[in-house]
Formats: structure tokens, C-alpha cells, sequence
């Protein structure tokens, strides 16, 4: 039973973590109907921009929203740069594209920081709470900042002009510009929200898995199968399908399959989902007309 | 893309070019014959990559090119053919020419088995499904309940074949013919595909597939059967390569082996038959050339660790999507219409 409360409790760190990586995905899916392949080694590097900070000296807090800041911006530039150009390409242009963001992401963060392994550090202290060592701190501290990342981010959508705008221009990208609102910003902003998303992604999982510019593979994978459990159209539903898929994955790689094979359950969740019921658990079916 | 494919495939001289092509490919060990280098056996052995890259982007860009279909995942079909000519030749004893069509035919299952969930995705979402299948696979392949056929972590190791019946070559040099007779073989049944009944309906399936749909295509069978074969030839590189390197690991088959098909697939032309050859040629030629490229960019920007060849692979990938998207052969062949008009 001790065990598989342990269990259940690292699966909800590991499902917050991916929760984040998920909404970094559905943040641009929703504003431009893409799935971003680099968001995990736009994460990654972000994170090493972390690490460069605190290791020269600056308070993790301040090093943890500056790189928000920073990557915020960079993937705003990144969606003006690279991707406007691009809005009315094939989808095959726009995956290579984005395979291409993350070889170059992954080459810069090796040619910058080398491929050794670095140590990265952790704001919550290592202590178990309970005295039962079920808990730690550490793993309190992960979920809760994604829940509370998930409040503001509803807040902003429902309760802020910017946000409405942005859920504007998702939906009908046409009637928000006949009333006004600068959809190709909106989108840009999207990219934005999904790089700061990601940085905090990359910022908590880094201390867990240590930072290397390959950390991020495994998670992405993770992020996309809790993205499409979820429904990738929906930001609620991928938090809540990131825990699912989490503690699933905890549960099923000590009890079922070992740890050897965690990677073929993601992959088998990706295409269950895609196959059996590709809107997701809270998705909605959208029915396209032809 | 279809006007390209339609141009060159139908025109008459097509078929004394690729003879002239093919015939210089051939000729290119007796340099050896005259020219004695110590390094001459490794420029067969590039030779040889070149040639097995191509194959596999020839495979893949059966599937994007001609079918519509996105894959990120051909590293796994490239691993499945790898495996089974490596387990074949170890514990079968079977000679290594008879596990090609082995690998052809396992691949093609696999392909066309993973085609079926495939019909379903459209776009993204297949890229999606396939990334996380070339993820997947080196922890799969590392498993230790299979472990005994595949070798684990370790991989296995194996026999570099002889030259056949006295023939006069080395080991490379003979590798490189039948790296060669195998690529010239499945170009053929592409392009004989390509241009026939099957090829106009895979184009038409990727143009517009309810279209084709209506014109009495059958797009589920087409688009399973394309990605089996697109598979199997992929496969056939991967057994290709299992033999000319005598060693599979599971490491040799990440994501980062799909993305250099993809990269020879854009560098060389999405569409394009002799795109593919450009392709294979460009991979191997920037993997060869990434350290001295590396060696001169950390001079040059004074920077402190090496410049991964994934650097340029990236860069160049995003430079052709702007610039050249349908890649060498495409700019060649518009370089070519544009001289063609003013005459």
C-alpha cells in the first residue's frame, strides 16, 4: 500500500510536469491548429538559460522569471520570424520547419553548454512533509506551481480583453478581424505563452531528470500522449489528461511492463487516442465540412 | 508537384540519362584499379552509405512526396530490416544476399500493419503517431525479454562478406556493387510504379484524396499499401546497411536517423526520383564533413565545444523551406525551364 501511494504521488509529479508540456502544446494547437515538435527542446534550452543564470550567481527566483520572460519573448519572435511567412504552407513545410527548430535548439544547447550532464537546482527542499516518507516537498512544490500556472492562465482567459481576443481569434480567426482584434499577434502571442509554459516545464523537470540537451525527448512524448488523453483543443483537459497520463505511466511501468518500456506505453496511448478517440476525454468533436 | 513528376517521367531521353547515370555509378570502383589510395576503400564505403541513404529516402519519399503521407518514424521500418538481416544471418546462417527480400517483406508487414491505425491520421497527427514510434523504438529494441536475438544494448556483431566467385574486388568494392544493383532495382519498380495506374493514384490520393476517393480509388488500400512498400524499401536500406557495416545497435536508430531522411528528402526534392540519389549523397557527405565544419566554426566564432552536425541539418532544413522548397532537383529542373524558354 506504502508503495503505491509512492507511486500514485510520483505520478502526479511526473502528470504536473507533463501537464505543463501539454499546455504548452494545446496553447499553440488552439491559436494556429499546429503541432509544435520543437517544444520540448524550446523548453530545454530555456532551461539552460536558467542554469547559466544561477550558476553565475543570480537568486533562482529571479533567474526563474527572468527565463520566463526570455523565452516568452523569443517564442513570440520565433512565431514572427520563422512561421508567419509560413501561415498558408502544406502541413509537411510546417513539420519540417519545426523539426528543424528542434535539431538547430538541441545543436545550439550542446554547442553552448556542452552534452554533459549538469546538475540543476531545486527551489523546494528535498524534506518529506508527512514524516512518512510518502511525500516530499519537492513533489508538492511541482504540482502546485502547475496548478497555480493553470489559475492565472484561466483567469487570463476568461476574465481579460486580451484573452477573449486571443480566444477569438482561435475560433474564427475571420469574424475577430472584422471586429478588430489582430489575430496575427494573437497568434504570435500564443507561441509566446507556450515558450514561457515550456520554460517552467523544463525550469521544474530538470532538477528530477538532470539537465541535458536530450532531456526533454521522453517528456514531449509524455506531454503529447497527456495532450491527446485530454483533448488537445481544450487547456483544462490537457492538465487533467498530463496527471492521468503521469500516474498511469507510474503505475503501469511498476506494476505491469517495468521500466524498460515506458516509451512504447506513450506511444501505444498516442495511437489508442488518436485511434479510439482522437477529440480526447474533454474534447470536442469538431465535424468539418467539406 | 505533379507537373514535375509528369515532366520528366514521360520524357524521351529519360531513359538514356538514367542509363548514362547509372553506368558512371558503376564504374566509379575502377578508379581503385588505377588509382591506388589507401583511403580508396573508404570512399567505397561512403560510396555505399550513399547509396543506402538514398534507398531510404527513396522509400520515405514514396510515402511524402508521392502520397501526401508525413512520417517521422522511418528509422523504426530502416531498424525492423536492420534487425532482421542481422538475426537472420547470425542464428539462421542464411547468406546475407538472401535476407534482403526478407526485410523487404517483414517491413512491408510492419508498414502496412502500422498503415492501418495510419489511416485514420491526417497531417500533424501522423507525424505525431510516427515521431512517437522513432522514439519508441531503441527502448524497445533494447528489451531484455528479446534481448537474446537482438543483442541488447550491445548489438551484434557480424560478418563483413566476401567477393563471390573469385571475383577480382574488395570487400567493399563488392559491397558497393551490390549496394548499387539493389538501388538501381527498387528505382526501377518506382519508377515503373510511379508511372503507372497504382502511381497516378497515389498522386491523386495526395492532391486531393475525396477526389480521388470519388474517381473510384480505393484510398484506404492504396494508402496502407503505400506505406507498406514505402517501408519495405526503407527496410531493405536498413538490412542494406546491417550488412555493409556489420553491426546493429540499437543507438544507430533514434529520431535523429528519420530526421536525416527528412533532411535528404528536402535537400534533394520532395517528389523527386533523382532528388533521392542528391539526398543520399548529401547526408553522407555532411555527416563526413561536420567535424572539419565543426573544426572551422569554433575558430572561426571562437566557440568552446563541437558544432553538432545537427546544427547545419536544422539550419539548412529551414533555409530550403524559405528558399528552395522543392529542394536541388526542383531548382535544377526550374533553372532548366527557365533556360529552356529563352532559347
Amino acid at each position: 500500500m506504502e508503495f503505491f501511494v509512492q507511486q500514485i504521488a510520483s505520478g502526479m509529479t511526473s502528470g504536473a510536469i507533463y501537464a505543463c508540456v501539454a499546455l504548452g502544446l494545446v496553447m499553440i494547437y488552439v491559436s494556429t491548429d499546429h503541432i509544435n515538435f520543437a517544444q520540448g527542446e524550446m523548453a530545454m534550452f530555456a532551461t539552460y538559460l536558467a542554469w547559466a543564470m544561477i550558476d553565475a550567481g543570480v537568486p533562482y527566483w529571479v533567474a526563474f522569471g527572468s527565463t520566463i520572460l526570455v523565452a516568452f519573448f523569443s517564442g513570440l519572435l520565433i512565431q514572427r520570424v520563422i512561421l508567419k511567412p509560413l501561415e498558408t504552407a502544406p502541413v509537411l513545410a510546417l513539420v519540417v520547419c519545426f523539426i528543424a527548430l528542434l535539431s538547430i535548439f538541441n545543436a545550439l544547447a550542446g554547442m553552448i553548454w556542452s552534452f554533459t550532464i549538469k546538475q540543476f537546482p531545486s527551489p523546494f527542499p528535498r524534506i518529506d512533509i508527512f514524516g512518512n516518507g510518502l511525500v516530499s516537498a519537492q513533489q508538492i512544490g511541482v504540482v502546485a506551481v502547475t496548478l497555480v500556472m493553470l489559475a492565472i492562465l484561466t483567469v487570463f482567459f476568461r476574465y481579460t480583453t486580451l484573452g477573449l481576443a486571443m480566444r477569438a481569434a482561435a475560433q474564427n480567426a475571420t469574424s475577430a478581424r472584422l471586429m478588430g482584434v489582430r489575430v496575427s499577434w494573437m497568434l504570435a502571442l500564443g507561441w509566446g505563452l507556450a515558450s514561457g509554459i515550456g520554460a517552467i516545464a523544463g525550469m521544474l523537470v530538470a532538477p528530477i531528470v538532470f539537465l541535458d540537451p536530450n532531456m526533454m525527448t521522453g517528456i514531449l512524448v509524455y506531454g503529447f500522449a497527456g495532450a491527446l488523453v485530454g483533448g488537445i483543443a481544450n487547456p483544462l483537459g490537457a492538465v487533467a489528461g498530463g496527471f492521468i497520463v503521469g500516474v498511469l505511466e507510474n503505475l503501469v511501468g511498476s506494476y505491469i511492463i517495468g521500466n524498460e518500456l515506458k516509451l512504447s506505453f506513450a506511444l501505444i496511448m498516442v495511437v489508442g487516442v488518436l485511434l479510439l478517440k482522437p477529440a480526447g476525454i474533454f474534447g470536442r468533436v469538431i465535424v468539418r465540412r467539406v | 508537384m505533379a507537373a514535375l513528376a509528369r515532366s520528366w517521367a514521360t520524357k524521351p531521353g529519360i531513359g538514356l540519362v538514367a542509363s548514362v547515370f547509372w553506368i558512371g555509378l558503376a564504374a566509379l570502383p575502377l578508379i581503385g584499379s588505377v588509382w591506388e589510395s589507401p583511403s580508396f576503400d573508404y570512399y567505397m564505403f561512403m560510396g555505399q552509405s550513399m547509396l543506402i541513404y538514398a534507398i531510404s529516402v527513396l522509400g520515405l519519399n514514396l510515402l511524402i512526396g508521392f502520397n501526401g503521407q508525413i512520417s517521422l518514424g522511418h528509422s523504426a521500418f530502416f531498424a525492423v530490416g536492420a534487425y532482421t538481416a542481422a538475426i537472420l544471418m547470425n542464428f539462421g546462417g542464411i547468406p546475407y544476399w538472401a535476407t534482403l527480400p526478407v526485410a523487404a517483406v517483414v517491413c512491408f508487414g510492419a508498414g502496412f500493419l502500422f498503415g492501418f491505425p495510419a489511416l485514420k491520421l491526417e497531417g500533424h497527427y501522423l507525424a505525431l503517431a510516427t515521431f512517437t514510434l522513432a522514439i519508441a523504438v531503441p527502448q524497445l529494441l533494447k528489451h531484455k525479454s528479446i534481448a537474446g536475438w537482438t543483442g541488447g544494448v550491445g548489438g551484434l556483431l557480424l560478418d563483413k562478406p566476401d567477393p563471390p566467385f573469385g571475383l577480382p574486388l574488395t570487400a567493399d568494392q563488392w559491397l558497393y556493387y551490390l549496394c548499387l544493383a539493389v538501388a538501381m532495382v527498387l528505382f526501377w519498380i518506382v519508377f515503373n510504379m510511379l508511372r503507372g495506374r497504382s502511381g497516378r493514384a497515389m498522386m491523386a490520393i495526395r492532391d486531393h484524396a475525396m477526389a480521388a476517393g470519388t474517381m473510384g480509388i480505393d484510398t484506404a488500400l492504396y494508402k496502407t499499401a503505400t506505406f507498406g512498400i514505402s517501408a519495405g524499401i526503407t527496410g531493405v536500406a536498413g538490412a542494406l546497411s546491417a550488412i555493409t557495416i556489420a553491426y546493429v545497435a540499437p543507438d544507430s536508430f533514434t529520431l535523429q536517423l528519420s530526421i536525416s531522411f527528412l533532411v535528404g528528402l528536402v535537400v534533394g526534392g520532395i517528389a523527386s526520383l533523382p532528388g533521392c540519389m542528391i539526398g543520399g549523397a548529401f547526408i553522407v557527405l555532411v555527416q563526413n564533413s561536420s567535424q572539419s565544419i565543426s573544426d572551422w566554426m569554433k575558430d572561426t566564432f571562437s566557440l568552446r565545444y563541437d558544432v553538432p552536425a545537427w546544427a547545419i541539418y536544422g539550419t539548412l532544413l529551414l533555409l530550403l523551406m524559405f528558399f528552395l522548397p522543392n529542394g536541388i532537383a526542383g531548382g535544377l529542373a526550374a533553372i532548366r525551364s527557365r533556360l529552356g524558354r529563352k532559347s
